[in-house]
C-alpha cells in the first residue's frame, strides 16, 4: 500500500483547543475529554495532540519527537543528530497499552540544541538551521520521521481514535497552558503514524478540518521557498505557509489571517482608505498564500493560539470563554463537555481570526 | 499561363430564393458576385471567393451558401490537395506563400486533451450566483520581502501593477493591420470591461489616447510610432521580441495599407512598406534586452510595467528565465497557433511550439529557480474559450491574450486572407468603404458580450472546483488531468492522467 505522501488523501475531521490566557498550566485530561465527544467526526484512522508549555525544565532546547520504523533508522538518525546537535537528553516517549492503538513504531524524544560551530558555519539562524535539519531527516533518512521539533512543546499522534491516542501517550500526565487536538476521517486508509495530525514545524503546529481547493497552488508556491511537501496533506502545506509568513516574512498573525483567508474585494472596497491599502497590498503581495475551500484551523505557537475559518465559513467552529480559559472546537458539545458554564460562546465569522496571546508571551508586534 | 488551381470553395445560389437584390454584389470586395448586363441574373466567380461568409450572412433570403468544392486531385497520403495547390501557386508566381491568422495544421491541441476537476462530497462546490467569485488579477513584479515603517506599518513596496477585472487581455494587433474602427472597438471594450488592449507595433492613433489606462503600447523592431509621449500614453509598455505565427521574423505591412492616418501614426511616408527587421538591431543578446527594458523604464519614470513578448520556441524556458532576470515585469508568450495579419505560410505552419507545453515548462522553470515572483506570465496563441483560459491559469498563467477570438467577436470569419487587405468585415482592411462596415458601437458591444459570457463561465468552472478566487486556481495543476497523453507529455505539463 502507498504511504501518506505517495498519494494525496482528503480527510474530514474534528478539532478542539484549550488555552489559558494567563499561562497557567493544566493537565491534558480535558482536551482528551473534549475531542472524545466528537468521535462521530473521526473514523479511527488518525488522532493527535499538540501541547504547549509541557517541558519547562528543557524550555531552551528543541524537543524532537521522532518515529522510527526500525533500529537501523534510529541508529542512522541518531548519528545525524549527534553530528548537528548537542543532545541534552533522550528517552523513549512514555506510553501505555491501549486497545485500539496497534502497530506502534519506535517513538523517541530528544532535547537538542544546534552545535555552535555547525550553526555558525551554516550562516543560518538557529531556527532555520533546526528546520533544515528536520527536513533533511524526514526526506533523506529512510524510516525516520521527526513529527515535533519546537521548544517547550510537543506533538503526540498516532493511527487510532484521538481519545485512545491521548491515553496511549499518557497526555493526562502532562501539564501545559495550551492544547490542541485532532480526530481524523481520511477517505482512504493511510495506516502510517506520520500522516496523523497535528502537523508541526518548530513550535508551529496546525490542526485542520477541511479540504482546501487551493492545495496545489499553495504547494507549488511554497515549494519555491525551500519547503518540500512530502505528505501531500492540506495540514502540511498550511503549516509551511504559517512558518513562511510568520517566521520568514515576520508578518503578524492578524496579517497572516488576512492573507490566507483574505477578505473579498467587495469587502475591501468598503474599508477605510488605510485598511483598503493594507489589504490590497497583502492580497497582491501574497496572492499564492490565499487558501480557498473549507477549513477550520487551530495554529499553535509558543505563547499563543490562532483559530481561523475559511473566508466563506464552510466548516463549523465555535469559540467559548470561561475566566482565563478559551475553548475552541468544531462542535459546541466538545466545549460543554469540559466546561458546562461558560461566560460566552460564539461562532467567529469566516475569515475572522481569533488570536489568543498568553500573558507575557505571544508574538512581539 | 494557365491557372492550375481549381477554386477551393463553391458558391451555391438557390435560384428559388434569390431575389436578385444585389446585396451580395455590393458586399463582396473580392468581386465574386456580378449582375450580368444589369439584368436580374447574378452570377459568381468561385475563384475569387475566400469564404468569408459576408454574402451568406447578409443575403436577406439566405439564398447563398458556400461549400467546400468537391473537386479533388488524385490525393494520396503524402500529396494532399493543399500541398499540390501550393506547388502550383508558387510555380505560377515565383513568390513566398503568404497567409493570415494562425497555424491551421493538424498538430495536437493540448487544451483539448486536458480535463478539469469538480468537488464531490469531501468539499463543497461554490455557487457563483450566490457567493462572491473573484476573477480580479494583478500583473507585475513583486518583491520578496516586506518593509515596515518604524511604527510597524507595512510599506507598500510593490512596483507598478496592472489590475484586470479578469485574466484576459486583447493581444497586439496594430493599427494598420486592422482598421481604425476595429481599434476603437477593442479600446472601448477594454475600458468597459476593466481590461487592456494592445496597440501592436503601429503606434497609437491620437483619438485613442483617452483610453490610455486600458492600453498597452508596443515597441517592436521597426519602432513605428514610438516616441516618449507614446510610451507614456498607456498603462504598460510591451517589447515585442517575437510572435507565435512567425517567430524569428518581423511584421509586414504592405505600402497599400500605409495611407493617411496610418502613415502619420507610424511616422513613415505614405505608401512605403512597413517591414520590421527580423531582430531588434539593438538587441542581439539578453544583456541588450535588459538595457532596452531599463531605457523604457527611464522614459516612463518607472511608473509602467514592461512586458516582453516572445514566441514559444524550443528553448523557451532558458529565454524566459533570462527575461525574468532582465528587469521586465511581465513575460508574454505566444504559442505557435497564434494569429497574424500576414506571415509566410511555411513559417506560420512549421515554426514554434504549442503554448500549453511552453507555459507549463516556463512556469516550472521559474519556480525551480525561485524567480516566479519576478514576473507575471501572459499566454496567447491560441485561446479559444473560457475553458482554455481556466486550463491555462491552472497550468500557471497569470493571464491570457486573445486575438483571433476577439476578431471573431467583431465579425471575422477566419477566412485567413487578412494579408489581402480586402476584409469584407471591415477589420483587416484600410479601404474606407469596408472599414465603415464595422460599427464600433456594435463591435465593442460584441466584445463586451463575449468576455462577459466567458467571465461567467470561468466563475462557474472555478465554483465547481470549490475555488472562489482566481489566485488559488493559478498553477493549481492538481485540478487538471490529461486524456490520451503519453508519459512525456504529462511530465512536461506537470499533470496526472485521468483516472490517477
Amino acid at each position: 500500500m502507498q504511504r501518506e505522501g505517495q498519494v494525496r488523501i482528503p480527510a474530514g475531521c474534528a478539532i478542539s483547543g484549550i488555552i489559558d490566557k494567563s499561562g497557567n498550566r493544566m493537565s491534558g485530561e480535558a482536551i482528551i475529554d473534549s475531542i472524545a465527544v466528537m468521535r462521530e467526526r473521526s473514523n479511527g484512522l488518525g488522532g493527535g495532540f499538540a501541547a504547549y508549555g509541557i517541558y519547562p525544565e528543557y524550555k531552551d532546547y528543541y524537543a524532537f519527537h521522532i518515529f522510527y520504523d526500525s533500529s537501523t533508522s534510529k541508529k542512522e538518525c541518531e548519528e545525524y543528530l549527534e553530528r548537528h546537535f548537542d543532545i541534552i537528553n533522550l528517552s523513549k516517549i512514555p506510553t501505555r497499552k491501549v486497545k485500539g492503538i496497534t502497530d506502534s513504531p519506535l517513538i523517541w524524544r530528544y532535547f537538542v540544541i544546534p552545535l555552535p560551530t555547525k550553526l555558525s558555519d551554516s550562516q543560518l539562524d538557529e531556527r532555520e538551521y533546526t528546520a533544515r535539519c528536520v527536513f533533511r531527516i524526514n526526506t533523506k533518512i529512510e524510516g525516520a520521521y521527526v513529527f515535533s521539533s519546537g521548544k517547550d512543546m510537543g506533538v503526540f499522534k498516532a493511527v487510532g481514535f484521538p481519545e485512545d491516542v491521548g491515553r496511549f501517550y499518557r497526555l493526562d500526565e502532562y501539564e501545559g497552558y495550551c492544547f490542541t487536538a485532532h480526530g481524523r476521517y481520511p477517505t482512504n486508509t493511510p495506516g502510517w503514524w506520520g500522516g496523523a495530525h497535528p502537523f508541526a514545524l518548530l513550535d508551529y503546529s496546525v490542526v485542520h478540518n477541511g479540504e482546501i481547493s487551493s492545495y496545489d497552488a499553495n504547494r507549488r508556491a511554497i515549494e519555491m521557498y525551500g519547503y518540500k511537501c512530502t505528505l501531500q496533506t492540506d495540514t502540511e502545506v498550511i503549516a509551511y505557509i504559517i512558518d513562511y509568513l510568520h517566521r520568514k516574512k515576520a508578518l503578524t498573525f492578524s496579517e497572516i489571517a488576512s492573507i490566507i483567508a483574505a477578505p473579498f474585494w467587495q469587502t475591501i472596497k468598503g474599508m477605510s482608505s488605510e485598511e483598503r491599502e493594507l489589504h490590497e497590498y497583502l492580497r497582491i503581495m501574497f496572492a499564492e498564500q490565499l487558501i480557498t475551500g473549507p477549513f477550520s484551523i487551530l495554529v499553535g505557537f509558543n505563547g499563543g493560539l490562532m483559530a481561523l475559518n475559511d473566508r466563506l465559513k464552510l466548516r463549523s467552529m465555535v469559540v467559548a470563554e470561561k475566566g482565563e480559559r478559551v475553548y475552541i472546537a468544531s462542535e459546541e458539545a466538545a466545549i460543554r463537555m469540559v466546561e458546562s458554564s461558560l461566560d460566552k460562546i460564539y461562532a467567529p465569522k469566516g475569515g475572522e481570526p481569533v488570536i489568543i496571546n498568553i500573558a507575557g508571551g505571544g508574538e512581539l508586534d | 499561363m494557365i491557372n492550375y488551381i481549381y477554386p477551393e470553395y463553391e458558391i451555391i445560389r438557390n435560384p428559388d430564393k434569390c431575389i436578385s437584390c444585389g446585396v451580395c454584389v455590393r458586399q463582396c470586395a473580392n468581386e465574386v458576385h456580378e449582375n450580368i448586363n444589369k439584368t436580374n441574373k447574378v452570377i459568381c466567380d468561385d475563384s475569387k471567393c475566400v469564404n468569408c461568409h459576408r454574402c451568406a450572412v447578409l443575403c436577406p433570403t439566405r439564398a447563398i451558401k458556400i461549400v467546400k468544392s468537391g473537386n479533388t486531385y488524385r490525393e494520396n497520403a503524402n500529396w494532399n490537395c493543399k500541398t499540390i495547390d501550393e506547388i502550383y501557386k508558387q510555380a505560377q508566381s515565383g513568390g513566398v506563400l503568404l497567409s493570415g491568422m494562425g497555424n491551421p495544421e493538424n498538430y495536437p491541441v493540448y487544451f483539448d486533451k486536458i480535463l478539469l476537476n469538480a468537488s464531490q462530497v469531501t468539499n463543497p462546490s461554490i455557487d457563483p450566483l450566490r457567493e462572491p467569485m473573484e476573477t480580479r488579477v494583478f500583473l507585475g513584479k513583486r518583491p520578496d520581502d516586506i518593509m515596515r515603517e518604524s511604527n510597524g506599518k507595512l510599506i507598500n513596496n510593490l512596483p507598478p501593477q496592472l489590475p484586470l477585472s479578469m485574466p484576459i487581455m486583447f493581444s497586439a494587433m496594430s493599427y494598420g493591420s486592422i482598421s481604425y474602427n476595429a481599434h476603437e472597438s477593442l479600446a472601448r471594450a477594454a475600458a468597459q470591461l476593466g481590461i487592456l488592449y494592445n496597440t501592436g507595433e503601429g503606434g497609437l492613433h491620437e483619438d485613442f489616447s483617452k483610453y490610455g489606462k486600458n492600453t498597452i503600447v508596443q515597441v517592436a523592431s521597426g519602432r513605428f510610432g514610438v516616441h516618449v509621449g507614446y510610451l507614456n500614453a498607456g498603462a504598460a509598455v510591451e517589447i515585442k521580441m517575437g510572435q507565435g505565427a512567425k517567430p524569428g521574423i518581423g511584421g509586414h505591412l504592405p505600402g497599400t495599407k500605409i495611407v493617411g492616418d496610418i502613415s502619420r501614426t507610424r511616422m513613415i511616408p505614405e505608401g512605403s512598406d512597413a517591414i520590421s527587421p527580423a531582430p531588434h538591431h539593438d538587441i542581439y543578446s539578453i544583456e541588450d534586452l535588459r538595457q532596452l527594458v531599463f531605457s523604457l523604464k527611464e522614459a516612463t519614470q518607472y511608473k509602467k510595467p514592461v512586458i516582453v513578448k516572445i514566441a514559444a520556441v524550443h528553448n523557451i524556458t532558458a529565454i524566459a528565465s533570462g527575461i525574468a532576470r532582465s528587469g521586465a515585469d511581465i513575460i508574454a508568450i505566444d504559442g505557435f497557433r497564434g494569429g497574424t495579419g500576414a506571415a509566410p505560410t511555411r513559417i506560420r505552419d512549421n515554426v514554434g511550439i504549442p503554448i500549453e507545453l511552453a507555459l507549463a515548462s516556463v512556469d516550472k522553470r521559474l519556480r525551480d529557480e525561485g524567480i516566479r515572483r519576478n514576473v507575471s506570465i501572459v499566454v496567447g496563441g491560441s485561446i479559444r474559450s473560457s475553458a482554455d483560459i481556466v486550463k491555462a491559469v491552472a497550468l500557471g498563467a497569470d493571464c491570457v491574450y486573445i486575438g483571433s477570438s476577439a476578431l471573431m467577436a467583431m465579425g471575422c470569419h477566419l477566412c485567413r486572407n487578412c494579408h489581402a487587405g480586402r476584409c469584407n468585415w471591415g477589420i483587416a482592411t484600410q479601404v474606407p468603404e469596408l472599414v465603415k462596415r464595422l460599427n464600433p458601437d456594435i463591435g465593442s458591444k460584441r466584445l463586451v458580450n463575449l468576455l462577459t459570457a466567458w467571465r461567467h463561465e470561468i466563475k462557474e468552472m472555478m465554483g465547481l472546483m470549490g475555488i472562489n478566487s482566481i489566485e488559488t486556481l493559478k498553477g493549481n495543476r492538481l485540478m487538471l488531468r490529461g486524456v490520451g497523453l503519453n508519459e512525456k507529455e504529462l511530465q512536461i505539463l506537470g499533470i496526472k492522467h485521468a483516472g490517477e
